[in-house]
């Protein structure tokens, strides 16, 4: 069990954090723990945790990508045109069509990357700023309502209509972030390219002298970042019923912020999607609590730059040198 | 030349052989004409000063690097012109990299069969598989571990296993260990040798390089001397001494004689009274006086570090005194010590010594920069004459001040090191493993700048697991055991098999 504990330390202290938030708010608020609170956190996660999964690769790839959501952006504006311009399509139509503008756009990224040996971050600060200005500037700004119907109609999986009337569903958007989850987990975990990109990331220069193909571990782990973005931002288009082309700007640091959080090192070789998934729900029942609780939106941001600072600071540190009491006889070298 | 060549004829066909392999790095002959062969089942040692084409040469053994066109290389009864890293890896050459190549964050199972994941296609990791894969590979070595732990885990022996059992999960006909043993203690070795002679018994040639030459002469059969990219020669072993060894290897000789001479009435410098730390080490006292130098030898783990970091200000003793110059002092960071003349040159050059991306010239001045301050700014003249100065006291071989340290040799580099020591203008200097990653050759310009210090004055303690380094530059040697001062030894009073059947015992 201590070895459990220990190899998923992470995972097992988020756990904890997230039930000592939970019992918190489910005695202080009586709308928390209602099947409607938790279906509905569950489905205005989703989007994020659609992206958290597809940065969690880029980043135990041993890169960073800050580009992604505006990309996500962008991807939404060609997928509503070109769905437009074939006269409506579906739902399978456009997953295809945004998860393959989604991979060109991550593709992009690693070409860069890979080629000219660029560091990721400088690559997505540059792209992230041509895809931005490059969705204003064409698009004037204009936002898009003209949706197929099949989009902007909410997709029921489940409905409970509570006593007092009230209904609570689960929607088609936590359907496909569970598809997106469980993809992931797979490539991770139990693929042997999905290892060959945690060995990349851990010790480069080692996975190449074992002949790993590192051209092919940037493209597969940006194009999965890419492919995540292209159906988070389908996804989010669908939840609000609408293309606004500022709607994903900034997303990039909440959800790198939560996938760090979720265990995940920036220097690549650690992260688990698990983790990466208790990171992006802590940070939203928290938000969640916030609200139930009445407190100011303004101060929501600010709680959760201090939750997110704390706990990599006990992360990084552990407790037995934030309490010297733990501590061990002499001093760590 | 070859003073086996004709023991050969008789004997089993190599498992390698390699012929006229020639290479060059922009105008620079790494390589020339070299010849090489490797037995089946033999413990093969590879010699040579840093630069003599060593690793270039296991380089185009294992494919990384392609030689110049008019080599050979049978291997296995086949005739390749080249050779690529997957044939190599295929066909049963395996290569243990000096740095490892290991994947900390993954498990040890996965680290030992990453091979198994490695298959070209994508494909489902079973990791039953590559569990049986690796204990059967430790098994082998005879080894317990928990393949499911990750290998940061692991402390560098345990690691250093991990890199040999991945090597022997395919059929390794042919091992190659680039400096196995540079980051273990003597009892790691040991068993680090046993598996040497394990997998020689098994009919796995092992080809060795190391710069540890006792241990050469330990494990070795044949020893292959590289000079400066050319053949030397191939040697049996058994006619071999370290000293031999060193000649071929530098094409000097260097006669070892003790350096060791009574100075009875020196004025102290520092002295130790019952200095204790607990649980690193406990009830420490001498005196090292001006001019004198104090070895102190024992195993890993002894408490040796701990005590020179705590003379250094950087650990505070639990009990004792420390006094210098007739004071007693109590230093509460390295600043306070370096200022009060104490200078330590830690046992990791490479991490915590110097600043490898930085030039020289700035590695050199760092503890210094008071020295070299024209009023409010650091002044840039002063500088370069600080570092010219040094370079050519210590006949440090450099080529501009404002190159990286990284490109010189561990030999120089050490030197720099010391440089930036001396210009601190210490009276006390603590040497720390100060010959680890150093050549031979480079090794005895070091001790020779050690005793010119130590006759200009300062006092010095020098630091070693290598006891002949002790035995051969101090006037006294210490010999700690867990922690304690277990005796002490004069080197012109007793020969070196004495300390070394201490330290081992």
């Amino acid at each position: 069990m201590r070895k459990m504990i220990n190899s998923n330390a992470t995972e097992v202290a988020l756990i904890g954090v997230l039930l000592l938030i939970g019992i918190f708010l489910s005695l202080s608020t009586d709308r928390f723990l209602t099947l409607g609170n938790v279906f509905d956190l569950l489905n205005t996660s989703a989007v994020n945790i659609i992206f958290a999964v597809g940065l969690l690769v880029v980043l135990i790839a041993g890169g960073i990508d800050i580009s992604f959501a505006v990309a996500a952006s962008v991807v939404q504006y060609i997928t509503a045109l070109a769905l437009g311009a074939i006269g409506g399509g579906n739902w399978a139509i456009g997953l295809i069509i945004a998860g393959s503008v989604g991979i060109l756009f991550g593709a992009f990224n690693a070409f860069f990357i890979h080629y000219f040996r660029i560091i990721s971050i400088v690559v997505t600060i540059a792209t992230f700023n041509i895809y931005f200005g490059m969705l204003m500037f064409l698009t004037g700004g204009v936002s898009i309502y003209d949706l197929p119907d099949w989009l902007v109609t909410p997709v029921i999986l489940f409905e409970h209509q509570a006593a007092n009337g009230s209904w609570s569903e689960i929607t088609l958007p936590s359907l496909i972030m569970v598809g997106c989850v469980l993809a992931t987990w797979l490539l991770i975990t139990r693929t042997t390219t999905g290892r060959q990109i945690i060995a990349f990331g851990d010790n480069p220069e080692g996975a190449r002298r074992f002949g790993i193909n590192i051209a092919a571990m940037q493209f597969i782990a940006f194009g999965w970042l890419g492919l995540m973005s292209g159906i988070a931002g389908l996804v989010q288009a669908h939840y609000v019923q609408e293309v606004v082309p500022n709607a994903l700007y900034g997303r990039e640091l909440d959800v790198l912020a939560a996938v760090v959080l979720g265990g995940a090192r920036l220097g690549g070789g650690r992260g688990t999607v698990l983790g990466c998934v208790l990171g992006v729900l802590l940070i939203s029942v928290t938000q969640n609590g916030l609200n139930l609780l009445g407190v100011s939106p303004y101060a929501f941001k600010m709680i959760i730059g201090a939750i997110i600072l704390a706990a990599i600071t006990l992360s990084n540190t552990g407790l037995e040198r934030l309490l010297p009491v733990f501590a061990n006889k002499g001093e760590a070298k | 030349m070859s003073a086996d060549a004709s023991l050969n004829v008789s004997g089993p066909a190599p498992v390698l052989s390699l012929r006229n392999i020639s290479k060059t790095f922009g105008g620079v002959k790494a390589l020339d004409k070299v010849d090489f062969e490797v037995l089946p089942g033999e413990v093969h040692c590879l010699a040579g000063e840093n630069g003599s084409g060593k690793s270039t040469l296991i380089k185009i053994i294992t494919g990384v690097y392609q030689p110049e066109p008019g080599a050979e290389i049978i291997y296995d009864g086949r005739t390749y012109t080249q050779m690529s890293p997957v044939i190599a890896q295929a066909e049963g050459i395996q290569v243990i990299w000096q740095d490892l190549a290991l994947f900390p964050e993954m498990t040890v199972a996965e680290n030992i069969a990453f091979q198994s994941v490695l298959g070209r296609r994508p494909r489902l990791v079973s990791y039953s598989k590559m569990r049986k894969i690796a204990l059967e590979a430790l098994s082998r070595l005879g080894v317990e571990m928990d393949v499911d732990k990750p290998l940061r885990d692991f402390p560098i022996a345990q690691r250093q296993i991990v890199a040999i059992a991945r090597a022997l999960t395919g059929e390794a006909k042919l091992v190659f260990m680039d400096e196995p043993t540079a980051s273990l203690t003597q009892s790691e070795t040991d068993y680090l040798l046993d598996i040497v002679r394990m997998l020689s018994d098994a009919g796995v040639a092992v080809v060795f390089v190391s710069h540890r030459l006792a241990e050469v002469l330990e494990i070795s059969h044949r020893l292959t001397v590289l000079r400066d990219g050319k053949l030397e020669g191939v040697y049996p072993t058994t006619d071999l001494t370290q000293s031999r060894i060193t000649e071929l290897m530098t094409g000097k000789s260097f006669d070892n004689v003790v350096r060791a001479t009574p100075k009875p009435d020196v004025k102290p410098v520092i002295e130790l009274r019952n200095l204790s730390r607990a649980g690193e080490f406990s009830d420490i006292s001498f005196t090292v006086g001006q001019g004198e130098t104090v070895g102190i030898t024992g195993l890993l783990g002894a408490g040796r570090t701990e005590l020179a970091e705590t003379l250094f200000g950087m650990r505070k003793p639990s009990s004792g005194e420390i006094v210098l110059d007739g004071a007693s002092v109590k230093f509460s960071n390295n600043r306070e010590a370096i200022d009060a003349g104490v200078a330590y040159l830690s046992e990791d050059r490479l991490s915590l010594g110097l600043l490898q991306p930085q030039s020289i010239a700035d590695n050199l001045v760092i503890a210094s920069l008071d020295g070299i301050r024209d009023g409010v700014f650091l002044s840039e003249r002063r500088k370069n004459e600080v570092v010219s100065e040094w370079c050519r006291d210590l006949g440090v071989k450099i080529g501009l001040p404002e190159d990286a340290i990284s490109t010189l040799s561990g030999g120089n580099q050490q030197k720099v090191a010391i440089a930036k020591w001396l210009a601190t203008n210490p009276k006390l200097l603590i040497l720390d493993a100060p010959t680890v990653g150093v050549d031979v050759g480079a090794r005895k310009g070091i001790f020779d700048i050690v005793a010119k210090l130590a006759e200009s004055g300062l006092a010095i303690i020098l630091i070693s697991d290598e006891v002949p380094e002790v035995y051969f530059n101090a006037d006294r040697v210490l010999h700690m055991v867990n922690g304690r001062a277990a005796g002490w030894f004069s080197p012109n009073e007793c020969t070196l098999q004495e300390i070394e059947a201490a330290v081992y015992a």
